[in-house]
């Protein structure tokens, strides 16, 4: 199992990376996404692994789960999903002020071509 | 436990509540003065906080009385306070500015302004590495309003780059943070202190990995090489406030920096000791220089100040990265300085700007300035100051990174980056007064006109002004606010009060009607 969250943290950082580096604003933000996705599952496993234990005081229980990175993770959840809220705004504002989806604001070579003909 | 420490945190939060609650109900001049009379609060709490803290006591504040490290803890030690301090300071001026039009050019600039004090007071207070992230967003996310308030097509691009960026930098914080968790089991700074130096030698390896996340975060929001790029951008397209307001943003990094280096990786810290110090010398001094080319090659006013923020940055964290007691005070004091210079800076070009018209804040020949007497020589001024030139408040905190730097190994190469990084940012500085004041031109071919002088300009370069004698007075109170800046350095540099004060168990308070059934 630990090979397997270590993979797929792995997989979600690599291909947020790759998408942040897009030209795109739209790629961006996916890759902002998958980032935080990747950091979450991080988060979450940095309180080790632990398969069907509670993480709250049970007389009966004697093994337990870490619980407060899964408070972390909450938090970081909440906080991700409001910067990815206002970046998609963000992304849309530039969108119109800037007349294309480029993160530096020029249209590439090819669509300034296209629009010429 | 004292109740003050989270007085700055309350006042900004629910002052700024309170100004998006009543943009409707409040005209605009009572909500300018709510907002004045938060900050005027704020710069009270912090002197009383100052008077508390000066002799070395380290006031803590533990939320819900849950004891450290289990609940999250604020703390107020010498250089907190410091930093509560600049910051106020900083924002009344800032405001004072926004005051006469730029902060009705979008509906939430007074509510973000509170907001984003709120963060930085946050950040500057925490003692928990978690709550230093979740401040550092709250901060972030009111300066990306601020950023793009005011609207136009380089403010929205400029501001686009500066949210990826962060949002990234943020992923990497929790990536450290979460690291950093998974080795120690703890997330409270002084707690981390004590587990990093016991750490197992097999675990030093992510643990320097984690280390290096975090510095690279902090080196991003402190705009140190090599990823200072985002910063002359984004700080030459915004407003002329908000930029003033940033010039404590960067500090926000440099102040992490310095507490996670004589904190976490102090002398204490084993085999990690001296862990940062290693990396910030030489990156302060790369940055110094890149900086210092910047400036010279800017060709608008606000973008070479903005070059000229980088290259303060680069000397205050190779001042910190000497690692001294003396190197630390030198950069506490050369801090103060360079963020009311660099602030009073951006504020003077708006002035310039405003009054040149067509030509802006270009570097090239321009409309004559009404008002040239008085604006030029705030700019002199100014420009003595941030080039650290004699007799002014720049010239004593380089001189005293400089005599700290003399101690150690390094003298020659911080000597030689300092001096001639110094040399290029007069040059540049010099020959954008000379362009701005002396080569006139008129818009056409026609003959340079001589406008009359503007009536509301000497009124409007008040807050400007205002920096400008916060410089003066750092100056001739050199001498104690050295003595605080040493102090203060002392403090850090031996972190056990500071974990004292923190892990101090809590007495359990039984309340009053309990004790008696």
């Amino acid at each position: 199992m630990e090979a397997l969250m270590s993979l797929i943290v792995g997989v979600l950082t690599a291909g947020g990376v790759y998408l942040l580096l897009r030209a795109r604003t739209f790629s961006v933000v996916l890759g902002l996404t998958l980032l935080t996705y990747a950091v979450n599952l991080f988060l979450f496993a940095s309180g080790r692994l632990t398969i069907g234990a509670p993480p709250i005081l049970d007389p009966e229980v004697s093994r337990y789960t870490d619980p407060l990175p899964q408070a972390l993770v909450l938090t970081a959840i909440v906080i991700s999903f409001a910067m990815t809220a206002f970046v998609i705004m963000l992304a849309l504002r530039a969108r119109a002020e800037l007349g294309n989806d480029h993160v530096d604001g020029r249209a590439s070579v090819r669509d300034s071509r296209e629009s010429e003909t | 436990m004292n109740h003050l420490v989270i007085a700055p945190l309350l006042l900004p939060l629910l002052v700024g509540t309170l100004l998006l609650l009543s943009r409707r109900t409040l005209s605009l001049a009572a909500r300018r003065s709510l907002n004045l009379a938060a900050i005027l609060g704020q710069i009270l709490l912090a002197i009383e906080l100052l008077i508390l803290v000066g002799d070395g006591t380290v006031l803590t504040y533990h939320l819900g009385h849950w004891p450290a490290p289990w609940g999250i803890v604020l703390v107020a030690d010498r250089l907190a306070v410091w930093m509560l301090l600049v910051t106020s300071l900083l924002a009344f001026f800032a405001l004072l500015h926004a005051m006469q039009g730029a902060d009705t050019c979008s509906r939430h600039f007074h509510p973000l302004f509170q907001l984003q004090l709120f963060g930085l007071n946050g950040a500057f207070l925490t003692g928990d590495l978690f709550n230093l992230f979740v401040f550092f967003e709250i901060l972030l996310l009111a300066s990306y309003g601020l950023l793009v308030h005011g609207g136009g097509a380089a403010r929205v691009r400029a501001g686009l780059h500066f949210v990826v960026i962060n949002l990234v930098g943020s992923t990497l914080f929790l990536f450290a943070a979460g690291a950093f968790y998974g080795l120690t089991g703890t997330l409270n700074l002084a707690d981390l202190s004590l587990k990093i130096a016991q750490l197992p030698p097999e675990d030093l390896g992510p643990a320097r990995v984690a280390a290096l996340l975090l510095l690279g975060v902090f080196a991003l929001k402190a705009a140190l090489a090599p990823l200072h790029l985002w910063l002359p951008s984004a700080y030459a397209s915004t407003s002329a406030p908000v930029a003033a307001l940033f010039a404590i943003m960067t500090k926000v990094g440099a102040y992490s920096l310095l507490r996670v280096e004589t904190l976490l990786f102090g002398e204490q810290a084993g085999i990690l000791a001296g862990f940062y110090a290693a990396w910030l010398l030489p990156l302060g001094l790369l940055t110094l220089a890149l900086g210092a080319l910047g400036a010279l090659a800017a060709t608008e006013l606000r973008r070479q100040i903005a070059y000229l923020v980088v290259v303060s940055v680069g000397l205050l964290l190779a001042a910190f990265g000497l690692g001294s007691r003396e190197g630390i005070a030198a950069g506490l004091y050369y801090l103060v300085h360079t963020t009311f210079a660099t602030a009073a800076f951006f504020l003077l070009a708006d002035l310039i700007t405003r009054e040149r018209g067509w030509a802006a804040d270009r570097l090239a020949p321009g409309p004559a300035l009404p008002n040239a007497g008085l604006l030029g020589g705030l700019f002199f001024v100014t420009a003595l100051l941030v080039a650290g030139l004699p007799p002014l408040s720049g010239f004593v905190g380089k001189f005293l990174i400089l005599r700290a730097a003399l101690e150690e190994s390094v003298w020659p190469w911080m000597l030689a980056v300092v001096l001639v990084g110094g040399l290029l940012g007069i040059v540049a500085l010099a020959r954008s007064g000379s362009l701005l004041f002396f080569h006139i031109r008129g818009a056409g071919s026609g003959e340079p006109t001589h406008p009359p002088p503007a009536k509301g300009l000497p009124g409007a370069s008040l807050p400007t002004i205002g920096l400008l004698l916060l410089c003066l007075a750092l100056l001739i109170g050199s001498g104690p606010v050295l003595d605080l800046a040493e102090a203060t350095a002392g403090q850090l540099l031996d972190p056990a009060d500071y974990i004292q004060a923190v892990l101090k168990p809590v007495g359990i308070q039984i309340a009053p009607w309990e004790a008696e059934s």
